[in-house]
């Protein structure tokens, strides 16, 4: 098998003052490259703490973790942020534009921190490759505006954009659509389905919403910190 | 993260918050625009004060009575009465080429207070008694007419070169007034020569004085206690390069003329290098002065630019949170806040120079309104130094925000509200 993700037992301990906080208790599941997997569960049931260990993030407490044949666990700040970089893409329920960057700017941010000889130092290929990204998410009429004069689904879309730029191994979305109506949410949930379809790049989405979870191929269950199912 | 683009980004960054920006700035400017002008016109100063000591004569010594001690604490002759007073016949012991080969022209004068008069105006001026050698000496020049020269001095007679602002004093004007008679203290003089306009030097202004031949001011104006007193001997060194051995020459010939022994002289011997120096002490008090203004004035400045980039780190918090989760390393994050504070405070800098530069500008038109001969000089040293200093501060004062910035968790900081 293809593994994409493989954990083994992820803990996760906040230390809130006295109190120990357990957000993961022994976690253990795969994902294979090009699955769409939901992952549900109550509030404060630590679908966030999963979402920010699996997108290195955060270390777990204890526990193993390869990400697309990497051990993570173990790896120090920088390291991870490479990490991050070149595997990980990030869609968030709020966005997170820099309102004073125009679209192509967000979406080329990432090369900026990459270490990959393709873009370190090339702004040209950093450029063309935000605009195709851009192209992607259908916005190359849109590529010099800021934020603030997007509609919320285009900002999600220029998020989405600034997600698949670097061509990563996964994308994480914790509750995309949470900001957006339901009209705007199903083309967005369409567009990141899309997207795995023709690129088969990994899709992890945190939801609340049933009928999102009805259009992916697993729906991995979180309570207490615990696998309820789908592993 | 390549320099370049952390640049830009500093660059966006501060213009688009200008009006913070400028606020934040103000400290750096305001000190910096202060140094630059105080150096420029202390500068300015020190070019005017170097100049007119420079004006007053060319490899010039001068040789008062009494010792160097008495000169510095009481430069009065009354400090002096034990000491022997100096004499023409010490001016004419130096002015031997054999004893005193280093020293090329010998002026004694004599020299006091007093009032001239012409068609009832009155003036206070200085009254000089010299020999002809006077105005070689100290590098005088004619505007009209002639110096004193020897028969003059042999003649006793009434005749006075004057200065041009002493003329304007009492006639109004100080061409086509060769000719013309004043009175000196009541007895007339026939005005021979006017001189040109040297402006104030460091030892007052030459300008406003009346030379008179040597005798004439000896027997009738300036009284002193022997026939061959003098106040002060002017001697003019052969070169720049002989001007430690013409003093040395001197030493020598007084001591042996007073018979005094070595380190009880009864006579000081002072080079325009002396006063230089002592001008020099002067201006480096004044630059460690300045420096420490500067010094306080970029500490304050720095302190603002430190205040508002924690300011600004608190509030790009989530910012800072989503770089770091799009892969910013730690050093990205350090490189893209010390570059926003070390430019803004180059910015500030910047600012700073023109401002001071137009404050020292606007001092030398002040002062050129005013008649005084003064040019502040703004030098590069200055320029290069204010900005290398404001960028320095700039960078200093942003370690310890950018160092927050660059340690924050990105989890914590992307679900900072
Ligand atoms: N930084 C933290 N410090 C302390 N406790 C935390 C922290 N983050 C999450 N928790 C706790 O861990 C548990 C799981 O939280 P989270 O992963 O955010 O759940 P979810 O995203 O499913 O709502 C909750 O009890 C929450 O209070
Ligand atoms: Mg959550």
């Amino acid at each position: 098998m293809d593994w994409v993700i493989q954990t083994h037992d992820l803990r996760k301990v906040y230390q809130m003052g006295e109190v120990e906080v357990e957000a993961l208790r022994g976690v253990s599941f795969n994902i294979q490259r090009g699955e769409v997997v939901a992952i549900m569960g109550p509030s404060g049931s630590g679908k966030s703490t999963l979402m920010n260990t699996l997108g290195c993030l955060d270390r777990p407490s204890a526990g193993e973790y390869v990400l697309d044949g990497e051990t993570v666990a173990n790896l120090n700040d920088d390291q991870l942020a490479d990490v991050r970089n070149r595997k990980v893409g990030f869609v968030f329920q709020s966005f997170n534009l820099l309102s004073r960057q125009t679209a192509i700017t967000n979406v080329e941010l990432p090369l900026r921190y990459s270490s990959n000889s393709k873009y370190a130092g090339n702004a040209k290929g950093r450029r063309a490759r935000a605009i195709e990204a851009l192209k992607a998410v259908g916005l190359e009429n849109r590529m010099t505006h800021r934020p603030a004069e997007l509609s919320g689904g285009q900002q999600q879309r220029v998020a989405i954009a600034r997600a698949i730029v670097n061509d990563p191994a996964i994308i994480m979305a914790d509750e995309p659509t949470g900001n957006l109506d339901s009209k705007v949410g199903k083309e967005i949930m369409k567009l990141l389905l899309d997207l795995n379809k023709e690129s088969g790049t990994t899709l992890i989405i945190i939801t609340h919403d049933p009928t999102i979870a009805e259009q992916t191929q697993r729906v991995i269950r979180l309570r207490d910190g615990l696998l309820e199912s789908g592993s | 993260m390549s320099i370049a683009q952390a640049f830009l980004e500093a660059l966006e960054s501060i213009s688009g918050n200008k009006l913070r920006s400028g606020l934040t700035v103000l400290g750096i400017v305001i000190g910096v625009a202060a140094v630059i002008a105080m150096l420029a016109v202390g500068n300015g100063a020190e070019a005017s004060i170097t100049g007119s000591i420079s004006s007053i004569g060319t490899n010039l010594l001068f040789v008062f009575r009494g010792s160097p001690e008495s000169q510095q604490e009481a430069p009065d002759r009354s400090s002096a009465q034990n000491d022997r007073p100096l004499t023409l016949a010490d001016a004419s012991a130096l002015a031997d080429p054999f004893a005193a080969p280093s020293v090329a022209i010998v002026a004694p004068a004599i020299q006091g207070n007093g009032m001239i008069t012409f068609a009832g105006e009155n003036a206070s001026t200085t009254i000089t008694g010299v020999t002809p050698e006077y105005f070689a000496v100290r590098n005088l020049e004619l505007s009209e007419g002639e110096f004193i020269n020897q028969e003059h001095l042999l003649g006793r007679m009434s005749v006075v070169v004057l200065g041009p602002e002493a003329a304007d004093a009492i006639m109004g004007r100080h061409d086509g007034i060769v000719g013309e008679s004043i009175r000196i203290e009541g007895q007339p003089f026939r005005i021979i020569g006017v001189l040109e306009a040297k402006g104030g030097g460091a030892f007052g202004s030459e300008d406003n004085s009346a030379y008179l031949p040597f005798t004439t001011a000896q027997a009738r104006l300036l009284k002193r206690n022997a026939r061959d007193e003098v106040d002060v001997i002017f001697v003019q060194a052969t070169s720049g390069e002989t001007v430690p051995q013409a003093s040395e020459e001197i030493a020598n010939i007084l001591r042996q003329r007073h018979r005094t022994p070595i380190g009880s002289d009864d006579f000081t011997v002072f080079t325009q290098q002396d006063f230089l120096q002592t001008f020099g002490a002067i201006t480096g008090v004044l630059t460690i002065f300045l420096g420490g203004i500067a010094g306080i004035s970029l500490l304050v400045g720095g302190i603002g630019i430190m205040n508002i980039m924690l300011v600004s780190v608190t509030e790009r918090t989530r910012e800072i949170g989503l770089r770091k989760a799009l892969g910013a390393r730690r050093r990205d994050i350090l490189i893209q806040f010390l570059t926003e504070s070390s430019l803004l405070s180059l910015i500030g800098g910047i600012i700073g120079i023109i401002l001071g530069w137009l404050i020292s500008y606007a001092v030398g038109q002040i002062a050129a309104a005013n008649g005084t001969d003064f040019i502040p000089l703004v030098t590069t040293d200055a320029v290069a130094l204010a900005t290398i200093f404001s960028a320095a501060v700039g960078l200093f004062f942003g370690i310890y925000p950018a160092n927050r910035a660059a340690s924050l968790e990105p989890v914590e900081a992307l679900r900072y509200e």
